[in-house]
């Protein structure tokens, strides 16, 4: 791998070669006191973050320093990003300094595409950790590792994502990922928050939640943004609550052996409900702790193994 | 008195023959003081653009009055209409004079005003129509271009006023509630990609919407930049009621589609954006059938940061002048949509005739003015943005290969362009 942009095109071969990894590296730390691999030893990371962000910055920030790797954060405050500089001239400063990686996120789709696109020259690797509506592939992998964790191999596997697929980056990832490695995905929600053409998407389409749970693998709930609750996508915030939220009720429908994800940051009470956010069934926490290692396998097919190019 | 001949020239692309131009005007006769070889080449009346932005005032760092006008040559042109949306805006008779008047200076295209349909495009108060159309560019064809008359009542005073002057409204036809944060073309690659959609029907509701305010007032709406199949319906819907609408297509609209997006490279963004493949096969067959009246270019020159840049960053437009031709024989010749007689039609005849022009799009015969274009329909030529004349490079059609080019034009008898090269 030289980027990581999306999880669309990416083979089932290449993602699964990251998420053992990341699994190999889970159990070479665990139970270790110091938590530090020697693996990226001089290798300089930068993270760019164009929108506020606590938990991927600073899961991508915890994977380059286990990795003994120089992690520098740029945020859109406090350097010459609020000084109106382009994009394209952050980046290639950035570059020029000396960064073997430039991880991104920003409000535009397509950000982390233009990014790599500028620094081929320079040979920087670029990792998308979120661009606009288009895709946050180090969620779904982290995703997929949890759920491996939890139910095995994916192929076969039903896993329904429920509420704004429209606006989400982490559904978008999260349907190319998970259908390549073999799942099948349904996505749950009111018409207004569907893609256009989804009918075209590799997934079955729902407007009833309760009528899929029993036959679920895993539920992923998305968070709802203020912004939408008022732009009219949906009549109210009790409506859609009562319609797409995750409650205690909802959870006795899910067959024993499913599992509740939650991307965070949690509206609890809105599209989850405290109890199913906190029960043994929901493996929130788990999530983060493996976004951590999903991060570091990343960097490792980025930077480590340049010379297998996927 | 100048005299031209030009040997072998194909008006049409029908039988050749030698044509006398005397003073400006076409003429009997073989005796001319300049001889240009003609064999081989087609003559069609000189192009007129109903839709350029030369972003003069306010952009000169991306074209000029003076480059754009050159483009325009190259192209094919002898008459542009420039659009309002400069800084300031052309809503007042000052701007459309200084815009006239530079045309009229530089020379090598008649440059049209076109004036803005209310004060600073704010969509809320007429601008002086009456004045702009007495002023000395006696402005014949008034746009918000860049942004719709969204209010629907000042959309029909607009429209109902005009019918005083006999001047036409020229709708950019986009119903801003529904494009709100709109980056491309509503549909199954915006949605992949996660680019905000612009849906047909926010274009599509104007246009209906106008053409019954049209025929509510009598007066005469032009619709810019069709771009989707439910508006050609609607414009052949309405063409069949009777109601006075014409309508233009740009050649990117005709040849390019939504699968360009998948790179988010800005210089496929564009308003109205590009639609999808079987849009653009509608709109070819429509402007064969005539449902569309011309192809009009939206020329939309753009500084390089302004492109350089992330998707949403980027400012919407294309350059145009210099391609029109050859994306029109790509489009609508080589596949037997459209020949010579119908090119002449759709990029000089209709559009001259919607602006009102009387010395533009005529017949390619004795006594008419001798504004023409010769066109060798056997070359190819590769595009490069840094080759043409503009100030900004940003085609969409960087290093394809086109087929048919643009080799001499000729304003009132003068070659204002040839081989490649403006002659001032």
């Amino acid at each position: 791998m030289k980027h990581l942009l999306a999880t669309e095109g990416m083979d089932a071969a290449t993602a699964t070669a990251v998420l053992d990894t990341a699994a190999q590296l889970k159990q070479t730390l665990l139970g270790r006191e110091v938590k530090k691999l020697p693996t990226l030893r001089g290798r300089t990371v930068i993270t760019m973050f164009y929108e506020s962000s606590t938990r991927t910055r600073v899961s991508f920030e915890i994977a380059g320093k286990w990795m003994s790797a120089d992690v520098i954060n740029v945020s859109s405050s406090g350097s010459s990003v609020g000084k109106g500089e382009s994009l394209r001239d952050t980046a290639q400063t950035l570059a020029a300094a000396g960064a073997d990686c430039v991880i991104i996120r920003h409000p535009a789709s397509g950000a982390a595409h233009r990014l790599a696109g500028w620094l081929a020259e320079a040979g920087t690797s670029v990792v998308n950790a979120g661009d606009g509506m288009h895709e946050h592939p180090t969620q779904a992998l982290l995703d997929a590792a949890t759920l491996r964790e939890r139910r095995g191999d994916l192929a076969g596997k039903r896993i329904a994502i429920v509420g704004d697929v429209l606006h989400s980056r982490v559904a978008r990832s999260n349907v190319h990922l998970l259908t390549t490695l073999g799942a099948d995905v349904t996505l749950v929600a009111p018409p207004t928050l569907l893609p256009t053409q989804v009918d075209r998407w590799p997934v079955v389409v729902s407007h009833t939640l309760d009528a899929e749970l029993p036959s679920l693998d895993a539920v992923m709930m998305l968070r709802v943004q203020a912004e939408r609750m008022h732009g009219g996508f949906f009549p109210s915030a009790r409506e859609y609550s009562i319609a797409y939220g995750m409650s205690e009720r909802r959870l006795e429908l899910l067959p024993e052996h499913a599992v509740v994800l939650h991307p965070g940051p949690m509206l609890r009470g809105m599209e989850i409900a405290a109890a199913v956010a906190d029960s043994p069934r929901a493996a929130i926490t788990q999530q983060v702790s493996n976004g951590v290692h999903v991060r570091m396998a990343v960097l490792y097919h980025l930077l480590a193994h340049e010379e297998e190019v996927a | 008195m100048t005299s031209l001949l030009l040997k072998g020239v194909r008006p049409y692309g029908e039988e050749p023959t030698d044509l006398l131009i005397r003073d400006g005007f076409i003429a009997e006769g073989s005796d001319a003081e300049e001889v240009i070889d003609a064999t081989g080449l087609i003559a069609l009346p000189g192009f007129v653009d109903l839709h350029t932005h030369l972003r003069e005032p306010g952009r000169e760092d991306t074209e000029t009055i003076a480059t754009g006008s050159a483009a325009a040559a190259l192209g094919g042109y002898t008459a542009v209409f420039a659009m309002a949306n400069t800084d300031p805006v052309a809503d007042n008779a000052v701007i459309v004079e200084h815009v006239w008047r530079r045309g009229r200076e530089v020379g090598l295209v008649d440059v049209y005003p076109v004036g803005a349909v209310t004060v600073g495009l704010a969509g809320e108060k007429l601008a002086e129509l009456g004045t702009m159309a007495g002023s000395q560019a006696q402005v014949r064809m008034f746009s918000d271009d860049g942004l719709c008359v969204a209010d629907p009542l000042l959309m029909r005073r607009a429209l109902e006023y005009s019918t005083a002057l006999d001047v036409v409204i020229a709708q950019h036809a986009e119903e801003p509630r529904l494009t709100v944060g709109a980056q491309a073309h509503e549909g199954e690659h915006s949605a992949r990609l996660g680019l905000a959609g612009w849906p047909a029907a926010a274009e599509e509701s104007i246009i209906a919407r106008d053409c019954l305010l049209a025929r509510q007032t009598g007066a005469r709406l032009h619709v810019c930049h069709v771009s989707t199949a439910g508006a050609a319906e609607l414009l052949r819907w309405a063409k069949a009621q009777g109601i006075t609408v014409s309508a233009e297509v740009t050649p990117h609209h005709l040849l390019l589609d939504d699968e360009r997006l998948a790179t988010y490279d800005p210089v496929n963004k564009v308003n109205p954006p590009l639609r999808t493949a079987a849009d653009a096969k509608v709109l070819r067959e429509a402007l064969a059938q005539g449902v569309l009246d011309c192809v009009a270019t939206d020329h939309a020159p753009h500084a390089a940061q302004d492109k350089d840049c992330e998707w949403a960053a980027a400012r919407p437009g294309m350059l145009g002048l210099q391609t029109a031709l050859s994306v029109v024989v790509a489009t609508m010749v080589e596949p037997g949509l459209l020949d010579w007689r119908g090119v002449a039609r759709v990029m000089s005849e209709r559009p001259a005739e919607i602006a009102g022009l009387t010395d533009q799009g005529r017949p390619i015969e004795a006594g008419e003015p001798a504004n023409l274009t010769l066109v060798d329909p056997d070359t190819t030529w590769t595009v490069r943005g840094a080759e043409l004349a503009s100030i900004a490079a940003n085609t969409p059609y960087e290093g394809m290969t086109l087929p048919g080019r643009v080799v001499t034009t000729i304003l009132r008898g003068r070659v204002t362009a040839a081989n490649g090269k403006v002659r001032s």
